[in-house]
């Protein structure tokens, strides 16, 4: 039984928090982040939650706090945002090093600078190497779910890794939605307890975590980490299955809108994917064939599964919220494109970057990409790989 | 020792076995080796007090020696004894 409520994106992280009922939580506030830390310090005063809510003067602190924690077998959690992130680099990285299953809520926000507060990919998109899988939310009903499935998913014995679960800031985060929310009980059965098999705290097992790592075994353990990685998607599947018989709401590595038999396809993630899709509906009615490639986890890349949808597209374009400053364009394009290179047939694939630092995307600026896409997929060569989207000349 | 693969240590590089530093022989860091004098040393083990390699041999309250298996030359022992009683010699000159 579940029941429904309207809530922010950030309300809604605080929610899940509050079910999911963490054994350490430590945060340090940042604009669009703050109100989901703000709540759950509430449900700490009120005593809804027994968690030891640590509260640590930056984001590095933040971070360290949550190593120390798992590392001694809780299950911690934080949450943050853009510079916030960046503050917590190092830390970031050592998570997922001592392979500890923390979850952290990333509401999505502009790096500095000059200084922003609201929504683009650069804060997450900038961490995608660090070891840590990454769910993207496309609104506050997949902020809800993805964040429980998110502690089973990186405490999964094949995975053990920290889990970062983005939305959107401000647009996720400040707006209210419709969310259906679980029974206190059903949450708590469906993650289960956290055991951590070498926690610091065992000390009939004594284990140091953090020793010097050099040469010699340094390159072993990184190819575990690669190893888990590898493993985390077939797990990120199953658990995905099961929360569907749960909640009503099956979750995979990516969803398919209307991909089927769709010759002009876009690819997105975060709130943008909700646009995308109203576009899509909007030209079906007009007979164009436009569907939408939804991508929810970019780490680990379904590459596979991405070039199976995509391989008998007529054009593809695929949508950055973020710019890899030098590089041949977003993140997300770069690797989309490459997941087609063994594939004998690949339709072309052009980039878009779009709505950084916040600037809004609308569904007639979306129409344009797939205008722009069928005269692809009728024969004009792109002019250029990469355009951006909504940027003044 | 022989270098294990990747399937056969611990994750995220934990060490899981107590005390097993003992396996890691680091003597071959050394450029200078502690030499102690007999006749000088007092035995009050201060040496022993404060190496951070667990370097110095301690039998019944006596300085049997130095473990250079592991000793990294750190020169902690020399620069401690109350009695000058450990002299610090560059290894090649032995
Ligand atoms: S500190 Fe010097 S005197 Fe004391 S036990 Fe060590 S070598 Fe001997
Ligand atoms: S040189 Fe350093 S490591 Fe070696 S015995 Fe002296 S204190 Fe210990």
């Amino acid at each position: 039984m579940s029941r429904i409520v309207g809530l922010t994106g950030d309300e809604t992280a605080a929610e899940a928090m509050r079910q999911i009922n963490p054994d350490v939580l430590a945060a340090y506030p940042i604009t669009p982040q703050t109100e989901t830390v703000q709540r759950f310090s509430e449900f700490v005063a009120n005593g809804l939650v027994s968690t030891e809510m640590v509260r640590v003067e930056s984001e590095h602190s933040a971070m360290s706090a949550c190593v120390g924690a798992a590392a001694a077998g809780a299950r911690a959690m934080t949450a943050t945002s853009a510079n916030g992130l960046a503050l917590m680099w190092e830390i970031v990285y050592i998570a997922a090093s001592y392979r500890l299953p923390i979850v952290m809520a990333v509401v999505n926000r502009a790096l500095s600078g000059p200084i922003n507060i609201h929504c683009d990919h650069s804060d997450s998109m900038g961490a995608r190497d660090s070891g840590w899988i990454q769910l993207y939310s496309e609104n506050c009903q997949e902020v809800y779910d993805n964040l429980i499935q998110a502690v089973r998913i990186g405490e999964d014995k094949d995975v053990l890794l920290p889990v970062m679960v983005t939305f959107d800031g401000f647009i996720i985060s400040h707006a209210m939605e419709r969310v259906e929310i679980l029974e206190d009980e059903e949450v708590k059965s469906f993650i289960g307890e956290f055991r951590n098999s070498h926690s610091l705290l065992d000390i009939d097992h004594p284990v140091t975590y953090g020793p010097l790592d050099l040469y010699d075994y340094y390159f072993e353990h990184k190819r575990q980490q690669i190893e888990a990685m590898e493993k985390a998607p077939s797990v990120i599947k199953k658990v995905g299955r099961e929360f569907g018989k749960l909640s009503g709401r099956p979750y995979d590595l990516l969803e398919k809108y209307k991909t089927e038999e769709a010759e002009l396809i876009i690819v997105a993630a975060g709130s943008t994917a909700g646009t995308v899709k109203v576009a899509v509906d909007e030209l079906r009615e007009e007979n164009v064939k436009a569907g939408l490639l939804k991508i929810r986890a970019f780490r680990p890349f379904p590459y596979q599964e991405i070039a199976q949808v995509l391989k008998e597209a007529k054009a593809v374009a695929v949508l950055d919220r973020s710019a890899s400053f030098g590089a041949q364009g977003g993140p997300l394009f770069l690797e989309v494109r490459s997941s087609l290179f063994e594939k004998d047939r690949r339709p072309p694939v052009i980039n878009y970057i779009y709505g950084l630092g916040g600037r809004d995307i609308k569904i007639e600026q979306i129409k344009r990409v797939y205008e722009d896409l069928e005269e692809i997929a009728m024969g004009r060569r792109p002019t250029q790989p990469v355009s951006y989207l909504g940027v003044r000349e | 020792m022989k270098e294990k693969g990747w399937k056969e240590i611990p994750i995220g590089g934990l060490i899981i076995e107590a005390g097993n530093a003992e396996k890691y022989k680091t003597g071959s860091w050394r450029t200078f080796r502690p030499v102690r004098d007999e006749e000088k040393c007092n035995h009050c083990l201060i040496c022993w007090i404060y190496c951070p390699d667990s370097s110095i041999i301690v039998e019944e309250g006596k300085i049997k020696g130095i473990d250079y298996a592991h000793c990294k030359g750190c020169g902690i022992c020399s620069t401690q004894c109350p009695r000058k009683a450990i002299k610090m010699v560059e290894e090649r000159s032995k």
